[in-house]
């Protein structure tokens, strides 16, 4: 296990050097003049251009820069707003509000979409089954946007059952989970039908059955243990797709965090903004991943010994 | 938008045990797929698509400049059936000149992330070795940004305006999408010509003489592209509605393009008062990728012998 811990983490140093080389790089050094979406639709004033060109130091060769660009970001600094304010004080006071959001939105996507999943699959073609495979096509098929503003419309104004906008409160960041989660929730639902399919023509299934356990542990234990193996890794590369429609998300139902900063960032064409609370995200999105793929180690003892 | 292929997984029709006749493979895989209703409903939805965005001029008479003000955020009714936008704009109109935009984006992202992935892949996997690592390395690093947030970064990096050229705009949103779209596609034709690699018939091109290039164009690829073409025709759907979001959230398509996207983002600030604005695009933006995602996926029911 501590082998495959120290490889994993080898095998992520370089990814990250290039993911935020990539960013840095398709920013600032793409040909073209980099300040010309930076102020809204005037020109730059000249005096941002003189701070932005000192403080990501673009006078300096490509590879120089990232290095001083990356030494900055290790030491949390990742420079300011238009405005002058300090974007890591800003981030590190909405990021608890994203977690809460995107973590709301797993424990939804996983508790529903495995009770769907599970019922669909036990009895296979039956109804539950069929309505199970053409909603979560239904869902797939809408865009979170879309969904966002439906539900907003539908339970925020028409039914009032939710708040229309955050408040602050738990509650309220129930329904914009529920629509960040669902299109998850869907492909999560049909992931464990298929595996628990599957699973259930296996051999150890039979001799389970066979020895007359009750079928609830049968299926509970034996079965969906081994199903949820890859709903954990789905979840994990999923986490991206989550933070990405986040963004979507709290721009809708206005939640003040780190994904509607980026939405207003770009409606205000604050650049630095949004490149700055992004590479944070796909930062967040890496260490995820890792850490999914140390908890797909604890789960299933083949992955250790490779 | 998560990932853009959904691991979706369809039912596999019991085999026609009738047919005694020898089929090819694609014989096989066309015999079984007009027999599924799932590929007859998004087969018709995907030609009424395409027809859409290829001849919008055959649907409606209006063209999408026609806006008159005083009809502003007027609800359906017989004149016209989707009723009008903030603009005064026949909403059935632009749903249907919508059409060509979310469909051009789609299908020229998938052609593009084939391209570069394919081609990438098809080297990683036949050569192997160096060649292997460094292109799975560098797919490594285009895969751990999420598409929609890199999307979101290159498009704001590069703004247009109302008077940039559609086109441009169009494969500006392109660009940003293949560039982070090929390491799927790479990685599925990578461990599909892996397997394709060692079979005896590649073997025996080898043995008979024939190049790298000759193998790969002659036997590799033609047996290896079935899954691959597969994941980008379900992609198709994913990059749809990428576009889409990108779109609302005001760095993907700019007006003038009249597309799905856009029409939506403007229908959020009236959807409490005129929710006809949004729903008719919204409908249009969903069933097309619908169709794609249930083409791809009976497609794939076909082609993988696994599941008959």
């Amino acid at each position: 296990m501590g082998r495959y811990v120290v490889q994993r983490l080898g095998q992520m140093v370089p990814v990250v050097i290039g993911t935020t080389f990539l960013i840095y790089a398709l920013v600032w050094a793409l040909p073209g003049d980099p300040f010309a979406a930076r102020c809204g639709d005037r020109p730059c004033p000249q005096n941002y251009v003189d701070r932005m060109t000192a403080e990501y130091n673009l006078d300096d060769p490509l590879p120089i820069a990232y290095l001083q660009y990356m030494g900055k970001l290790l030491t949390g600094d990742f420079g300011q707003t238009f405005s002058g304010a300090s974007i890591a004080a800003e981030l590190a006071q909405r990021y608890p509000i994203t977690l809460q959001l995107t973590l709301l939105a797993i424990l939804v996507e996983v508790v529903i979409g495995v009770a769907a999943g599970v019922l669909a699959g036990i009895r296979r073609g039956g109804f539950v089954d069929n309505l199970v495979l053409v909603s979560t096509l239904v869902v797939v098929s809408i865009p979170v946007f879309v969904l966002g503003l439906l539900a907003q419309v539908t339970f925020g104004v028409r039914l009032g059952w939710f708040p229309v906008t955050s408040d602050g409160s738990l509650y309220s960041l129930v329904l914009p989970a529920v629509v960040l989660g669902s299109l998850s929730l869907a492909f999560v639902a049909r992931l464990v039908r298929a595996n628990l399919v599957e699973n259930l023509r296996t051999d150890y299934v039979r001799t389970a059955i066979a020895k007359g356990l009750p079928r609830q542990r049968v299926i509970g234990v034996h079965t969906l243990r081994n199903s949820l193996i890859p709903v954990v890794t789905f979840v994990g590369a999923d986490f991206g797709g989550l933070l990405g429609g986040a963004v979507v998300v709290e721009g809708i139902f206005n939640i003040p965090g780190v994904g509607n900063m980026i939405f207003r960032g770009i409606n205000a064409h604050e650049g630095a903004t949004v490149t700055a609370a992004v590479t944070v995200l796909v930062l967040v999105f890496m260490i995820v991943n890792l850490l999914v793929d140390l908890l797909y180690a604890v789960l299933d003892p083949r992955i250790r010994h490779v | 938008m998560a990932d853009p292929t959904p691991p979706v997984i369809v039912e596999a029709e019991a085999p026609a045990a009738t047919e005694t006749t020898v089929r090819t493979l694609g014989r096989d895989a066309w015999h079984d797929l007009i027999r599924k209703p799932t590929f007859i409903v998004s087969g018709v939805l995907f030609v009424i698509f395409v027809t859409i965005a290829i001849v919008p001029g055959l649907f409606t008479s209006l063209s999408p400049t026609d806006c008159s003000l005083s009809l502003s955020r007027q609800g359906p009714s017989s004149a016209a059936w989707f009723g009008y936008d903030n603009n005064g704009c026949d909403v059935y109109t632009h749903t249907i000149y919508g059409a060509r935009a979310s469909i051009m984006v789609g299908v020229l992202t998938a052609v593009g992330v084939l391209l570069i992935g394919g081609i990438a892949g098809t080297v990683a996997g036949f050569y192997g070795r160096s060649t292997d690592t460094v292109v799975s390395r560098l797919g490594d690093i285009f895969f751990g940004i999420p598409l929609l947030l890199g999307a979101l970064i290159v498009l704001v990096s590069f703004p247009g305006n109302a008077e940039t050229p559609e086109l441009v705009t169009i494969s500006k949103v392109v660009l940003a999408l293949a560039v982070l779209g090929w390491p799927q596609i790479m990685r599925i034709t990578r461990s599909s010509v892996l397997q394709v690699r060692s079979a005896d018939y590649v073997q025996a091109a080898r043995a008979l003489g024939a190049g790298g290039t000759r193998m790969i164009l002659k036997h590799v690829v033609p047996n290896s592209i079935a899954p691959v073409i597969v994941v980008a025709t379900i992609g198709i759907g994913g990059y749809i509605a990428a576009e889409a979001t990108l779109s609302f959230l005001g760095v993907g398509l700019q007006p003038p393009v009249v597309s799905w996207g856009l029409a939506i983002s403007r229908a959020q600030d009236y959807v409490r008062t005129s929710p006809h604005m949004l729903l008719f695009p919204a409908s249009a933006l969903s069933l097309c990728v619908l169709a794609f995602i249930m083409l791809g996926d009976a497609i794939r029911d076909a082609l993988d012998p696994k599941l008959r």
